[in-house]
């Protein structure tokens, strides 16, 4: 520590502090533009200039480091006079059209032109104009505005680890560009807009639909993925209009990625269903909520009466809130049935009984930052959760080792010391060859019987070998499990091999999961085979997966998920529900898959138009409330479910308000992170031959964001064909072939065929939870390419 | 003029023939110094003492004592460090370096590798100026005959000493030749200036201790180190050692470059260049470079050429480009020029100098144009004001001192243009 002296007032900080840092945590506010806390120093926009001690010349607050007994001065003639000088410069060039301007009222140009600028200005030659950019369907240019402060590239270099902004030309002439005809494309790009001080960079979507100052700024959580950042809305007339971050240095820190800003989009989107609908002899009807209500329930009981309880089933997005999950589980059981799940995507459910109370990262985003080797398997964690992936790349720049075992190869923006690509999918053989070489190496590690067995036939590859000498000789060791895993036909047998791994190093297992909501899921009950709390139930239910497959179920409650998309076995499950005696479908959108399987829509409100609580990947309990009301008639689905249980004659539905349900689930909400183990068994399930790798991309993740239109026009949300290795085309006779015939099960689909070398033998990519995917089955499963034959050709 | 000692250190290759070769640059016993460090490992220490004791200031401009500077980078210092050769010489007015890499590459590519060993960097680099076509051809076959015989490389002259040179062409950006924007530059960025600190001595290329010098300061070390520091200093006056050579253009009769002992009066290095052309009063000198303050032509006839004297008159030495105009001099068009120049190559990174170079060439276009008003004087020196000292290389001060002593010294003329269109 050493003692400096800001404005005479005597403050202790710590040594090697900037002057600015010091300041900002004394509130002396010294005006700047190009710094930024999570930014590199860049000295470049000389705001900042301050007296220090005898120095002849201001010094930039930003790039002077405290030294013992040093006297700054922010407010004396010679800084003053220096922070005025570089306004007016700032000033000459900027068109000050702020009236046009979405920045004006929240600029920081303007803020401190008010304080610094002079009411007249001395020039009075022609301004600069600088042409614009189309640098996606995200972030709109107003290059002229620009005043260089280069925070958008050092952004782009330095956080989203894509250089994608660069700085062109020399003095006046200076632009902040794009390579040529480039888009920005990083999943966190919307942050530029946030950190650029003034209109050169603003929402695209948001564009002209509001002033700063009408918008009301409320507070709430992203619901797209494991983190559950926190943000602001900014709403208007009881409408979103943007989204921001909520500093929270523990999660986002001062970011939010583009699906948690832009998805709100997808509130106001034209499939949103307003109005409770029936369907009567094959026809839909709009009917009032009591209509549609006693329809409901008359036809669950129908179902129930003449084929028990155990005919009734009941699917949860994960992206549901803990109220939610706890009285949807709660109307399950009242009727007897214990078939509800929320695991969408998931195909083993093998290990489910060894779950603990809840799945969680193992480690929290802070403690990653410590973690010296990162195994990341089966993830491609930037699409997946963005935020992680970020908390990732700053680990790996301050040493981290990350390593990689997928099913295909991908970008990532942090350096991968080690990839291990598994040809065919298999995961399980790439992560045991790992423990295979653990074992070898060490007479120490004792395998189970299962292991050994299993581990007995395989041989260990330079890779292999690489990456667990990397995590034997690592001090904190991370192995997160990612969607691709998760949701593997032999994810138990994955987790039980990690979990070996993890055991004999210095390794935290940590789960991944989709969803904002999937550890509230679990502690809610939303499982088949735990009541909420995490207890064992009596009563074991079936599994998504079963549900959809067993044809037992004759009656079927969907809640905020559509089965073509969201549904491991898109096209089985949407035969299945069209089979079944009623669907009821609790959502906020319809469509005309939907609209073909649903009897019954009961219009819900998304989480943004509800109050609820989420708990996060590592197990902190998030509460939120409603940004806007409700639109039309659409309710949120606790009050849905309170009325439906009502009518079912159910008991303990008395709530009279959300604050009701929140005190009954309370004792559930444990805040402590249950210790995570899982024995391994030999999988039952073979993999295909050949099969279908089928990442759901980035912005398909929910019926949200599947919405969100800025998001749908991003390279992100293009369709990438179906994809194979110039080996495995030229194996199949598809060489030449532009599309392709692709079969699963007894469906068909044809589809643009892309020859990519990152996919491994054994692989077909091909995206699910999308428009043209959605008529075929699910990722894992056996696929079958064969060449387009034209009639007409 | 016969007491003028010419041409004894960085041009002392001059009248040999092919004064460019290693067999002329060996003959007036070049790489002596460097063959004799080799094999005796002379301490480094020695080395600096009689740089320190020759009083060599950099001759880029700054004038930083350079024994100094060699002392901050140690021997000792882990890793990989660098030394660096700033032969970006892009100051107007200033060729001096462009002549030591035509007719005595020799002598800089010793003075870099005795550099390298002091400070214990293996690798050397030496950035030319992009227009540098010829001096970039000399300098690499000399490097090829240095490296032929086994005094630059691997394993020098068969000891485990390793130094290892490349040449190296920039781009044609004056900022390349402030010494953060040259490493940028060198590093394959965009050349902007770093903040300093830290200095290069501690970050410097790619990270690393880099030490930075001039041309000419690199090929003063051998001569200081073979003929002693007592000798160098003595050329030249007290707290000014050694030679400097200075580059004199605009209207005298035989501009060129005169290497002369620092401290000579600038009325004999006049002479030397023949006088004003046509016998012409001298309206104005620039002492150093365009960079430097602007000073009356009878002042300067009582000024000597070294660092202490030009200042006091409240100019720099600079670079040594002496730029020399005649009674007929239209100084508002002089500055004109000055001005359009920094704002062309300002880099654009601060503010002040970014926005400020463009006010001030287009204010002082203005005047010339007839369109000027008095006002526009104390517009242009407050702008000049608020960008001095306010960026974060010298390029601002370098762009607002022209205005400031333009102003200052030929007001009248600026006043001419203003009132009579």
């Amino acid at each position: 520590m050493v003692e400096i002296e800001i404005n005479g007032k005597k403050i202790e900080a710590a040594q090697g502090s900037m002057i600015i840092e010091v300041a900002d945590q004394h509130d002396v506010r010294i005006p700047r533009f190009c710094y930024h806390k999570k930014l590199s120093v860049a000295a470049n926009c000389r705001m900042c200039l301050v007296e220090v001690g005898d120095v002849r010349k201001p010094l930039p607050a930003c790039a002077t480091p405290i030294t013992q007994g040093m006297k700054v001065f922010t407010r004396s003639k010679l800084a003053l006079d220096a922070q005025r000088a570089v306004m007016e410069f700032l000033l000459i060039n900027h068109p000050l059209d702020c009236p046009v301007c979405d920045q004006g009222g929240e600029c920081e140009l303007q803020d401190l032109a008010m304080g610094y600028g002079r009411d007249v200005s001395r020039f009075n030659l022609g301004k600069r104009a600088v042409s614009d950019h189309d640098v996606g369907p995200l972030i709109e240019t107003e290059m002229t505005r620009c005043i260089h402060c280069t925070r958008c590239v050092r952004f782009g270099k330095e956080i989203a680890g894509l250089h994608e902004l660069g700085v062109m030309n020399r003095g006046e002439h200076l632009e902040i560009s794009t390579l040529v005809g480039r888009a920005i494309t990083s999943e966190l790009s919307g942050n530029m807009i946030d950190v650029c001080p003034v209109g050169a960079l603003t929402s695209k979507p948001y564009r002209f639909s509001a002033r700063a100052w009408e918008l009301t700024q409320r507070p709430g959580i992203a619901a797209h993925d494991g983190v559950g950042s926190y943000i602001y809305a900014h709403t208007i007339h009881n409408e979103v209009k943007r989204i921001v971050p909520r500093e929270c240095e523990a999660l986002n820190e001062t970011w939010v990625s583009d699906r948690d800003r832009f998805s709100y989009e997808g509130l106001y989107h034209k499939d949103r269903v307003l109005t409770p609908k029936i369907k009567r002899n094959g026809h839909w009807e709009e009917v009032n909520w009591s209509d549609a209500l006693a329809f409901a329930a008359e036809r669950l009981r129908a179902v129930s009466d003449t084929q028990g309880a155990d005919a009734l089933g009941a699917l949860a997005s994960p992206n549901s809130s803990c109220e939610e999950f706890y009285l949807f589980q709660k109307l399950m059981r009242g009727l007897g049935s214990a078939h509800i799940d929320h695991r969408l995507r998931q195909h083993d459910f093998s290990d489910e009984n060894q779950f603990a109370a809840y799945p969680h990262s193992g480690v929290t985003l802070t403690e990653l930052a410590k973690a010296d080797v990162i195994l990341l398997l089966g993830s491609i964690v930037r699409k997946e959760q963005p935020i992680v992936a970020h908390r990732i790349r700053m680990a790996s720049l301050t040493g981290a080792t990350v390593l990689v075992v997928n099913p295909l190869d991908d970008t990532f923006q942090f350096n991968v010391a080690s990839k291990q690509i598994v040809p065919g999918g298999d995961l399980l053989l790439g992560i045991a060859k790992i423990a295979k070489a653990l074992v070898a190496g060490s007479e120490k590690i004792k395998p189970s019987a299962a292991i050994a067995e299993f581990l007995k036939d395989i041989t260990v590859d330079d890779t292999a070998q690489q990456q667990a000498n990397y995590l034997k000789d690592a001090k904190q060791a991370v192995i997160f499990l990612g969607a691709l895993a998760l949701n593997h036909p032999q994810a138990a047998a994955i987790r039980g091999m990690a979990d070996f791994i993890a055991q004999h190093t210095q390794t935290t297992l940590g789960l991944l999961c989709e969803g904002a909501n999937s550890a509230g899921a679990y502690l809610m009950g939303a499982v088949p085979h735990r009541l909420p709390g995490g207890q064992n139930s009596t009563k074991q239910g079936e599994s998504t997966q079963a549900m959809v497959l067993s044809e037992k179920i004759n009656a079927m409650i969907l809640l905020g998920l559509e089965a073509e998309y969201d549904l491991a076995y898109a096209h089985r499950a949407q035969k299945a529900l069209k089979n079944m005696q009623t669907v009821i479908a609790l959502t906020a959108y319809q469509t005309p898959h939907l609209l073909n399987y649903a009897e019954v829509i009961l219009p819900i409100t998304p989480s943004a138009e509800m109050a609820g609580t989420f708990v996060n990947m590592q197990g902190d309990t998030l509460a939120f409330s409603a940004l806007t009301s409700p639109q039309g008639q659409s309710r949120p689905a606790w009050k849905i479910l309170r009325v439906l249980a009502n009518l079912l004659a159910i008991e303990g539905f008395d709530y009279q308000t959300l604050e009701d349900v929140q005190q009954e689930i309370a004792p559930h909400l444990t805040t402590a992170k249950p210790t995570q183990r899982w024995s391994f068994a030999a999988p039952q399930l073979e993999l295909a031959e050949r099969l279908r790798i089928a990442p759901v991309p980035i912005y398909a993740q929910d019926p949200l964001v599947r919405r969100a239109t800025a998001l749908q026009h991003t390279p992100d949300a293009a369709f990438g064909g179906v994809r194979i290795n110039s080996a495995e085309a030229q194996a199949l006779g598809l060489a030449q072939a532009l599309e392709v015939l692709v079969r699963q099960q007894e469906c068909e689909v044809r589809l643009p065929l892309v020859i990519d070398e990152h996919i491994p033998n054994g692989a077909v990519y091909l995206a699910s939870g999308i428009p043209e995917t959605r008529d075929l089955d699910g990722a894992y499963e056996a696929i079958y390419l064969e060449q387009v034959v034209d009639n007409h050709a | 003029m016969s007491t003028i000692s010419l041409n004894e250190v960085c041009m002392r290759t001059l009248g040999l023939e092919n004064p460019w070769s290693m067999a002329s640059y060996e003959k007036i016993g070049g790489y002596k110094i460097w063959r004799k460090i080799v094999t005796e490992k002379t301490p480094p220490e020695q080395i600096i003492e009689q740089l320190k004791l020759a009083n060599l200031r950099g001759r880029g401009g700054a004038g930083f004592p350079t024994g100094l500077k060699w002392s901050f980078m140690s021997r000792n210092t882990p890793g990989q460090k660098y030394v660096v050769c700033n032969s970006d010489e892009g100051e107007p007015g200033t060729f001096k370096d462009r002549d030591i890499l035509r007719f005595n590459p020799h002598q800089v590519i010793e003075g870099m590798a005795i550099a390298g060993y002091v400070m214990g960097a293996t690798i050397g680099y030496n950035y030319l100026r992009g227009e540098f076509i010829e001096p970039f051809e000399r300098c690499e076959q000399a490097l090829n005959e240095a490296r032929a015989a086994g005094l630059i490389g691997k394993n020098i002259l068969g000891t485990d000493l390793n130094f290892e040179l490349h040449h190296f062409l920039g781009a044609g950006a004056y900022i390349c030749g402030e010494e953060t924007a040259l490493l940028e530059s060198l590093e394959g960025k965009k050349g902007f200036p770093r903040f300093k600190p830290p200095f290069p001595a501690n970050y410097g290329l790619y990270g690393r201790p880099t030490n930075i010098n001039n041309t000419e300061s690199y090929a003063s070390v051998p001569v200081i180190l073979q003929k002693g520091g007592q000798w160098f200093l003595d050329l030249g006056v007290p707290n000014n050692g050694g030679t400097k050579i200075f580059c004199i253009s605009g209207h005298v009769n035989k501009p060129g470059n005169y290497e002369i002992p620092l401290g000579t009066p600038f009325k004999t290095l006049l002479e030397m260049a023949g006088g004003v052309r046509g016998g012409k009063q001298l309206k104005a000198v620039i002492p150093g470079g365009s960079s430097v303050p602007i000073l009356p032509g009878a002042t300067m006839m009582q000024l000597n050429m070294d660092y202490d004297s030009i200042s006091k008159a409240g100019s720099m030495l600079g670079s040594g480009g002496v730029i020399c105009m005649d009674e007929n001099t239209d100084m508002v068009k002089v500055l004109e020029r000055i001005a359009y120049f920094y704002y062309e190559e300002s880099c654009g990174q601060c503010t002040p100098c970014r926005e400020g170079t463009g006010w001030l060439m287009r204010t002082i276009k203005r005047i010339v144009s007839g369109k000027g008003q008095m006002r526009d004087l104390e517009l242009l020196i407050s702008v000049s004001d608020n960008i001095m000292g306010r960026t974060i290389c010298a390029l601002g001060d370098a762009a607002a001192m022209p205005v400031l002593s333009f102003i200052k010294h030929f007001r009248s003329e600026f006043e001419a243009y203003i009132q009579n269109g």
